[in-house]
């Protein structure tokens, strides 16, 4: 496994930062205990606090490693400095589930909640400590179609949320939360994957400009469960998602998938931690992302952690960015800590490059109009991924909104008026 | 019948040590249904005659002119010389990540037609070209020369050439990188789209050995980015015995 990075056609140095490019190879895993890549935080990702506690965790400054490419002072009303709680109720959650699936409204002190694991930073202890109430949805059986769980922000009160998403033992099913309005929102999401279950999860945020968004999703796969956990961020001013997945029986298996686009002044920012604490799992992480317009920014971090115990490990996360115009810029930090040398493979690559001319010139050769030919290219970029979540209501839906984002984007990058022939 | 006209085509590209001046007065008229080999030893230019007269940024004209039946070609934009009837298949294609050969086929016919193809004969026309050039019919499915072996890219260079039907088409080095089988394979192509649309050819090579299945009406020796000699088909078989060294011991 290779850390490959996409030599772009001539950087600009300052929409480049932090491409990560590293040689690796894990497949000869002759490896030291407790061996560290790629740009490595001052502490392994084991000793990581998480708690359920907001006074645990100091109100960020923008300082820590896990905040740094994050700005801060929008997000502050969800770090709540003093009390620990947001009090706004400006958010409304509605579930449209098939036969197969339960829906409950439950209080916070149902003891289901909590299970899939602690809050790992201060705005996820915040919506923990924040939510009187909680959304449970119960896949226990195969359900035949996806359950919809829209979550609606009708203001910019500082607010919390709180769901809850089980896969009974052997069910099956997909469920795919909507987040659209306006919103100001601190939330847990946790995902309880039961022994042998088959659970996809799909996020979409798809918030109108305004909205101020920090979300910790909390997955739990135990044994022989497969989740396909999917994050898509196109909309809202600041963004941060935070997938928590960690295995608690031998023989899971993890896809953990992602597009964003971002555009004009949004920051769109993807932290993943993937914990193999058992033997003989699986995961895959695959994020993209395109990026275009002033001050459009993303961030992706994946963090993961093999320890000791998890021998038979398999796992591969990667990253790429697309910057489609000058003054975007995309951080991109992949981290692998192993601790033991007993795995079956472990490799990341991140690599972020400017629009490919040469891939235009050569469609253009063909006749192909730039605009056209830019959309192929952009398209073309997300295909793959498209076609890897496999839920069809939301591939349709990516695809209108990836055209429409990217008719923005042609309109401000296109430098003369198109032949109609 | 059409006529493609290059006048004392000068074509400048920008290196690290500056300005490099590599075409230095090229003159050249292809007239409809002709095939031109125009040869040369590496460095001398040709492929760099190839990309500035399909528009590829990274060449700066800087004297001289192309006109295709009058019009200005310099004056058009990469993708209006190809609606134009210009047509370059490259030594080296681009891969295209996520975009399938059917896909871009269709598009690329659509842009140069100025009108979608009528689905039922396309589909059998892209089929049928593509048995003929022993391509696989599941190349269809695959992203554009990702993965592609050298020969695999070639042969698709030439299948987007019958599809397109060019008026003009430079092929820059087609030949390079095929064993005998392929190269008889893309000749074949290259001589069925030349017969169906009467296409004039620029056929850059460094080998005879292509001139042996495309017989070229003229051959150019290529030398220190202008056209050093003119003559027909014999002139190859020359260049095939004696190499280029009596050109390039010539002071430029």
């Amino acid at each position: 496994m290779t850390t490959q990075t996409q030599d772009p056609a001539a950087p600009d140095p300052t929409a480049l930062r932090d491409v990560v490019a590293l040689p690796l190879d894990h497949q000869q895993a002759t490896l030291d205990q407790a061996h560290r890549h790629g740009v490595v935080p001052e502490a392994s990702r084991a000793e990581r606090r998480t708690s359920f506690d907001p006074a645990d965790f100091p109100v960020p400054t923008g300082r820590e490693e896990e905040w740094r490419f994050t700005p801060t002072a929008p997000l502050a009303p969800l770090f709540a400095d003093g009390t620990g709680r947001v009090e706004g109720h400006d958010i409304t959650v509605a579930v449209v589930a098939p036969p197969g699936v339960d829906v409950e409204r439950v209080g916070h002190d149902d003891p289901r909640l909590g299970t899939a694991g602690a809050p790992g930073d201060r705005a996820a202890a915040v919506a923990w400590a924040s939510a009187d109430e909680a959304t449970v949805v119960t896949v226990k059986a195969s359900a035949a179609s996806a359950t919809t769980v829209t979550v609606r922000g009708t203001g910019t009160a500082p607010s919390a949320a709180h769901l809850l998403v089980r896969a009974a033992p052997g069910a099956s099913g997909t469920v795919v939360v909507d987040h659209t309005g306006t919103a100001t929102l601190a939330e847990t999401v946790e995902i309880v994957a039961e022994p042998g279950s088959h659970l996809t999860v799909v996020s979409l945020q798809t918030w109108d400009e305004a909205t101020v968004h920090a979300a910790n999703h909390r997955i739990a796969l135990a044994d022989d469960a497969v989740v396909k956990h999917v994050v898509v961020t196109l909309g809202g001013s600041v963004v941060r998602v935070a997938p928590d997945a960690r295995f608690t029986g031998p023989g899971g298996g993890l896809t953990m998938l992602g597009l964003y686009y971002a555009d004009t002044g949004q920051h769109l920012e993807h932290r993943l931690f993937v914990d193999h604490a058992v033997p003989q799992c699986r995961s895959r992480v695959t994020y993209k992302g395109a990026l275009q317009g002033e001050g459009a920014h993303s961030v992706w971090v994946g963090d993961v952690l093999i320890r000791a115990a998890a021998e038979g490990t398999d796992t591969y996360e990667q990253n790429r960015n697309l910057l489609l115009t000058d003054g975007a810029r995309a951080d991109s930090v992949p981290n692998l800590e192993i601790e033991t040398g007993l795995i079956e493979g472990a490799g990341h690559a991140s690599a972020t490059g400017r629009f490919d001319d040469e891939q235009l010139f050569y469609l253009r050769s063909r006749g192909i109009p730039e605009t056209e030919a830019r959309r192929l290219v952009v398209r073309g970029f997300f295909a793959e991924l498209l076609a890897e979540i496999g839920v069809p209501e939301v591939e349709a839906r990516l695809l209108a909104h990836i055209e429409a984002e990217l008719a923005t984007s042609l309109g401000r990058s296109a430098t003369g008026p198109e032949p109609t022939s | 019948m059409s006529t493609l006209e290059i006048r004392d085509l000068h074509v400048s590209v920008e290196t690290k040590e500056g300005t490099k001046q590599i075409l230095r007065g090229v003159d050249l008229t292809v007239a409809s249904g002709e095939t031109h080999a125009i040869m040369g030893p590496n460095g001398s230019g040709k492929s760099t005659l190839a990309y500035s007269l399909a528009g590829h940024p990274k060449y700066q004209v800087t004297g001289g002119s192309v006109t295709l039946d009058g019009a200005d070609v310099l004056a058009m934009t990469v993708d209006e010389r190809a609606r134009a009837g210009l047509f370059l298949a490259m030594q080296y294609p681009v891969e295209v990540p996520g975009v399938s050969v059917s896909n871009f086929l269709r598009t690329a016919k659509t842009a140069v037609d100025g009108q979608a193809p009528p689905l039922r004969t396309w589909v059998k026309d892209v089929k049928a070209a593509m048995a003929q050039l022993r391509m696989d019919a599941e190349f269809a499915e695959r992203s554009v020369n990702e993965g592609f072996s050298g020969g695999e890219k070639k042969r698709h260079e030439i299948l987007q050439m019958e599809l397109l039907r060019p008026s003009f088409a430079i092929l820059d080095e087609t030949d390079s990188g095929l064993d005998v089988d392929a190269l008889r394979v893309v000749s074949d192509g290259i001589n069925r789209a030349r017969e169906a649309t009467g296409a004039g050819l620029l056929l850059i090579t460094h080998y005879t050995r292509i001139l042996r299945y495309v017989r070229p009406d003229y051959v150019h020796v290529f030398v220190a980015g202008r056209l050093a000699e003119e003559g027909g088909p014999e002139l190859a078989d020359r260049l095939e015995e004696e190499g280029y060294d009596r050109f390039e011991q010539v002071p430029a």
